[in-house]
């Protein structure tokens, strides 16, 4: 026995490791790529869900209450080629684009007051604490009354709709950039100015991209809902009223295809836009995961 | 690698950086804090300067008021005889935080977007510049990639290579190797001198480690806690050389800022 307090003297040890790049990277399996593959996961669940409505329309089989997935894409065909809901979704996204772009705009011109200031930021807070809890249907009769029975009242009430949610959250973007980054701007000689566009913008976008999103489905739900209560506010109407006139004549079918199209809108503008968004800004980044 | 003894350099004429009796205060919510009182000292021309303490003497502050964001409620601080009060491209900053690179610029933008808001470089003798010290810390193949791809050290190398591609008055150094690891962190001093050879910038460098500071400087500041105040002014010449009375020049620092209290308290050695 050796004594344990003792440590035991061994030789050194010296090897030359050989090149060994098949163990360090292998490929993986055709599976788990296809499972990594967001498009194809969200494509499968899609189906899934069609499925069940379909199955469930079917087993149902009262066309007025519940109609099936196919006689809704039927409809949709149809709407589609007679050309009513082409022109009535060209209606609703032009003025749904002009109220969104004009309340991003203004949200950003309130952000960045609110960020080159203490007085800016009270009163960003305190506009926001009032009128974002004021559904945006209810200032419509308002609008009207101000604006006439035109699109500027839709257009008043679309940019009430986006503006709060983008406004809030981009600021809460700009509260949550580190102290450093600001340094490092004011540093290189960046004026207020600068150091808003520059620093303080880029540097919130994750939360700005967020409040963008939140402010587009505003948007859409605060059109449709203008639509469906108060009907045509201008010459022709946009996809609310497609769906309002259908009901009238008790065409569920049509009415399913009016709202497929509002779903179809929302995944595309989710999936394919604001997904370009992200992957080309915050995710190159390294900001988001 | 030979670097020049302390008694090399110039330090004939008017100092670069005349930092004159400097009180600093900063506000919690129920106090007022003084982090220095009265400090004062001169930095040279081209002199690798560090400022040494413990947590709480002040020395983070006293560069954030050197750098303009901290304004001094007694005393003066002098950039080449005027005084400075705003952050300017004149003293560059270089930050412990490895989030001092904007995360939506590459490499190679982060460093062209310092030149290019400071006004005094167009764009594309900016992008040669930056490209130049990009080469300069090693970081060449990394230079189109963005910050999140690069380890701790890299992104430091890109802030100090930001920083000489400013050729500021005087660079800002503020813990930048404090979150690293001891081995990149041994690395780092030694590339930092390398590249203060070639470009024989004013280097004003706070840290907390004895042993950086010796290593990284020509002159030490020492500093007292609670609040900052001057214990001593020592010369280095990058060794821990053994001085005149026999004594260790790390010993010697450790007895200067904690004295007795050092040897009862068996505080950390760093």
């Amino acid at each position: 026995m050796t004594d344990a307090r003792i440590p035991l003297v061994r030789p050194e040890r010296l090897e030359s490791p050989l090149p060994a790049s098949d163990v360090v990277q292998q490929p993986l399996g055709v599976w788990t790529r296809a499972w990594d593959n967001g498009g194809l996961r969200k494509t499968m669940l899609l189906v899934v869900l069609l499925a069940t409505w379909e199955g469930y329309a079917r087993w149902l089989d009262n066309p007025l209450l519940f109609p099936t997935f196919s006689a809704t894409l039927v409809a949709l065909l149809n709407g589609l080629a007679s050309g009513q809901i082409p022109r009535a979704a060209v209606f609703t996204m032009s003025l749904l684009l002009r109220g969104y772009l004009l309340g991003l705009v203004l949200a950003g011109v309130l952000v960045a007051c609110a960020a080159a200031s203490r007085l800016g930021s009270d009163l960003l807070e305190t506009l926001s604490a009032m009128f974002n809890p004021l559904p945006s249907v209810a200032l419509l009769p308002l609008a009207l009354i101000w604006f006439g029975l035109g699109n500027a009242g839709v257009i008043f009430v679309l940019v009430h709709a986006v503006l709060w949610a983008v406004a809030l959250n981009t600021f809460a973007g700009v509260k949550a950039i580190s102290p450093t980054l600001r340094m490092v701007g004011q540093n290189y000689g960046l004026s207020t100015l600068g150091l808003i566009t520059r620093v303080l913008i880029p540097g919130a976008f994750p939360s700005l991209l967020t409040g963008a999103k939140v402010g587009w489905a505003f948007a859409w739900r605060t059109l449709i809902a203008a639509e469906l209560v108060f009907g045509v506010t201008s010459g022709s109407g946009g996809l609310g009223w497609y769906i309002y006139e259908q009901k009238n004549e008790l065409r569920i079918p049509e009415v399913f295809a009016g709202l497929l199209t509002v779903t179809l809108f929302g995944l595309f503008v989710e999936h394919v836009v604001f997904r370009t968004i992200e992957v080309r800004t915050v995710r190159r980044w390294g900001m988001q995961t | 690698m030979s670097l020049p003894d302390a008694n090399d350099r110039v330090t004939g004429g008017t100092p670069l950086l005349e930092v004159k009796g400097v009180t600093l205060q900063y506000r919690t919510r129920q106090h007022v804090v003084t982090a220095t009182y009265r400090v004062s000292f001169d930095v040279h021309r081209s002199e690798r300067y560090v400022i040494l303490g413990p947590s709480g003497c002040g020395k983070s502050t006293l560069l954030k008021a050197i750098g303009g964001y901290v304004a001094p409620v007694e005393g003066q601080i002098l950039l080449a005889g005027e005084p400075r009060r705003t952050p300017g491209p004149d003293r560059v900053f270089v930050f412990q935080d490895f989030e001092q690179l904007l995360p939506w610029k590459t490499v190679c933008e982060n460093i062209v977007f310092a030149l290019t808001a400071a006004g005094r470089w167009r764009p594309r003798e900016a992008r040669e510049r930056a490209l130049h010290y990009i080469a300069k810390v090693g970081l060449t193949e990394f230079a189109h990639g963005y910050p999140h791809t690069l380890s701790g050290g890299m992104k430091q190398r890109v802030a100090i290579a930001r920083g000489l591609a400013m050729e500021p008055q005087v660079l800002l150094m503020d813990e930048p190797f404090a979150a690293l690891d001891a081995l990149t962190r041994a690395r780092m001093q030694e590339e930092l001198l390398q590249l203060w050879e070639e470009a024989r910038l004013t280097v004003l460098f706070v840290t907390h480690s004895i042993s950086e500071a010796i290593r990284v400087a020509q002159r030490i500041l020492l500093l007292t806690p609670h609040p900052g105040q001057v214990r001593a002014e020592l010369n280095s010449t990058g060794e821990d050389v053994v001085g005149a009375d026999g004594v260790r020049l790390s010993a010697r620092i450790e007895e200067l800022l904690f004295g007795a209290a050092w040897r009862s308290s068996g505080a950390a050695h760093d």
